[in-house]
């Protein structure tokens, strides 16, 4: 018997926990092109489950699906230098607009084309948004049960996997079948770094659209080597109905956006010193702030 | 028909706090136009669990009672609650965005091909104009949340498809019950009739839930530590000053992530949102993910070495100096001066 089948999904994001002062542009929107293009952490951190449980059962595969521009590929290469076995880039401009249901829409549409799947992995959310929403919602189109916020895979074998997931104020232990999706929780191990021979093995793999771009050399290193073809799939290739997809299938918009401008107080000065922070505490006592 | 909906979220026998405080914004949001509340409460053992929700002003309670409903697992609870909004059509739907609420509503939202707006800490009765059509939608629920790391504030709308679905934080509705409430009605569903084989193969082993679950939010005093802190060491002092303060500690996300303090104690927009009448931080930069947490307190202190500190500009109080330095002189002047 074969090993499992496991799908990645992953997500190029803005990094947003790093928000310089030029990221807002000055009518509030935000600029996206002030913030490096990373690969969402919590994806990271499910590719690592996966590649354990790549570790631990023989003939186990991974695949990598992202949703987004063609630079995107740059995750499908972050995820075969660390060690998935191959990749898949979903882009096509009619995807741009689209929320959360029509991404989960476009991304279970994926995973059904690569069929016979045991268990899908990806993180809990992405920075750029914080709704948690596409796992379950990508489960939910597959008709498959879904496992938020694991931490940790307790026992997998070619049945079932025993994971214990992170809730706000505890964790539970649940076993479940496939086929399965996890999410997994930022509290969960980071994921081991890009393996060198890997990383010179696959620093040349692109898209077909990428490949247009390169030399006549690259194109026949590509020739030689089926391995650095990632595969590229559009609207068509995925037979998505359009009326699901970008804007037009995607319910939520944006009425309006404000940037955070916080008013400022007038702030009083304590000195740090003995008789300051007397002053400060008889102050408090005073007005029933404490005691 | 065209109700607004809430999922009533138990913690074994006792309703969520976050239920009760969505409960009471559904009842407001019910009444801006003119419908009815109504709550779907799934578990086990629940008699009598109406009542409470009958003082928060909820006119009909949907019940559903059975072992297998408790703890909560996705898909049988998914399965009943997709069941009763497509017979009873809401126009609107909110859950907690809690562990529970934010792994359940997004099922619900594709399964009924619907909008769910995500932690959202704000709802209001609104209006919309579309842009490019010149439609104008009335009475819709503007749905609003932080997002790109809590950098912005959007408004949310669903304006063609109902229900109109959001997740909301705990700890920024409050919690009132209603002045005259009445008796409301019960429906009570049979799980085994809606419920597939398919919907049991997820089991849970095992469970640990901190019994006397930390507190922070409804407590009148907070004493928070950022990365400023230095160590899980200097943090002691904290806990010092918010003992004698009767107060509690929190942290922000640097400091918990350096390992200064627990999870469970983090505030800001990845944590718990308080809003205390007292809230000291000690460095504690501020930064926008820190602020979404605690900027409604009514009164901030900061305690920081550095001026220039975010959180300064929000604070009522500033000073500027070695928090291991000022905060045992607090302790000190509080005994002092305390009658």
């Amino acid at each position: 018997m074969k090993g499992l089948k496991i799908i990645v999904l992953a997500k190029q994001v803005p990094d947003t926990r790093n928000v310089g002062k030029d990221a807002m542009k000055a009518d509030g929107t935000v600029n996206r092109s002030a913030l490096p293009a990373i690969f969402n952490p919590e994806d990271l951190q499910a590719l690592e489950q996966a590649l354990r449980i790549k570790d631990q059962i023989p003939e186990t595969t991974v695949t990598t699906i992202t949703m987004g521009p063609v630079r995107a590929a740059n995750i499908i290469r972050e995820a075969l230098y660390r060690g998935a076995d191959d990749g898949v880039l979903i882009t096509d401009r009619r995807f741009a607009g689209s929320d959360t249901l029509a991404t989960s829409y476009a991304l279970s549409l994926a995973a059904k084309k690569i069929g016979k799947f045991d268990l899908i992995v990806c993180g809990r959310q992405a920075i750029d948004g914080d709704t948690a929403q596409v796992g379950p919602q990508v489960a939910e189109k597959l008709g498959i049960p879904q496992v938020t916020y694991v931490e940790e895979i307790l026992e997998v074998n070619k049945k079932k996997i025993t994971v214990k997931r992170r809730l706000e104020n505890g964790v539970e232990t649940l076993v479940a079948p496939y086929p399965l999706l996890l999410t997994v929780h930022g509290s969960a191990p980071e994921c081991r770094s890009r393996n060198a021979k890997l990383l010179m093995k696959f620093k040349h793999a692109c898209t077909p659209a990428e490949l247009v771009r390169e030399a006549e050399d690259y194109l026949r290193l590509h020739d030689l080597h089926d391995y650095l073809d990632i595969t590229e799939w559009n609207v068509d290739d995925l037979n998505a109905d359009l009326t699901w997809l970008g804007l037009k299938g995607s319910p939520t918009k944006v009425q309006r956006v404000e940037n955070i401008v916080f008013t400022v107080k007038e702030s009083i000065q304590v000195k740090p010193d003995k008789e300051g922070i007397d002053g400060l505490m008889k102050e408090l006592i005073a007005h029933h702030n404490v005691g | 028909m065209n109700n607004v909906f809430v999922y009533c979220e138990m913690e074994d026998q006792r309703i969520a706090d976050v239920s009760l405080e969505i409960i009471s914004r559904g009842r407001a949001l019910a009444n801006e136009i003119d419908v009815k509340l109504e709550v779907i409460c799934l578990g086990h053992k629940l008699n009598g669990v109406e009542k409470e929700l009958f003082e928060y002003g909820v006119e009909i309670v949907h019940k559903a009672d059975d072992k297998c409903l408790n703890p909560y697992l996705t898909m049988p609870h998914a399965s009943l609650v997709a069941t009763i909004f497509e017979k009873e059509k809401p126009r609107i739907g909110l859950f907690g965005a809690t562990s529970v609420g934010r792994d359940l509503a997004p099922r619900i939202a594709s399964k009924l091909k619907c909008g769910l707006t995500a932690d959202c800490t704000e709802l209001v009765i609104g209006d919309y104009l579309d842009r490019k059509t010149k439609q104008t939608y009335q009475d819709l629920l503007l749905q609003r949340r932080p997002a790109f790391g809590g950098n912005i504030i959007a408004t949310i709308v669903t304006p063609d498809t109902l229900p109109q679905l959001a997740t909301v934080r705990e700890g920024v509705m409050k919690k009132e019950k209603v002045a005259n409430p009445r008796k409301g009605k019960v429906k009570t569903y049979n799980p085994e009739e809606f419920l597939d084989q398919s919907d049991l193969v997820v089991k849970v082993i095992e469970r640990h839930i901190e019994e006397n679950k930390l507190n922070i939010k409804n407590s009148s005093i907070i004493v928070a530590g950022g990365y400023g802190v230095g160590s899980k060491e200097n943090f002691e002092i904290l806990f010092e000053l918010a003992d004698t303060l009767g107060g509690d500690v929190g942290g922000s996300r640097a400091a918990v992530d350096a390992g200064f303090i627990g999870r469970e104690r983090q505030i800001g927009q990845t944590g718990i949102t308080v809003r205390p009448k007292l809230y000291i931080a000690c460095g504690i930069s501020g930064q926008i993910q820190h602020r979404a947490g605690m900027e409604n307190s009514a009164m901030i202190i900061s305690i920081n070495n550095d001026a220039e500190a975010p959180i300064n500009k929000i604070a009522d109080y500033v000073i500027i100096g070695d928090l291991n330095k000022v905060v045992p002189q607090m302790i000190k002047s509080y005994k002092e001066n305390i009658a």
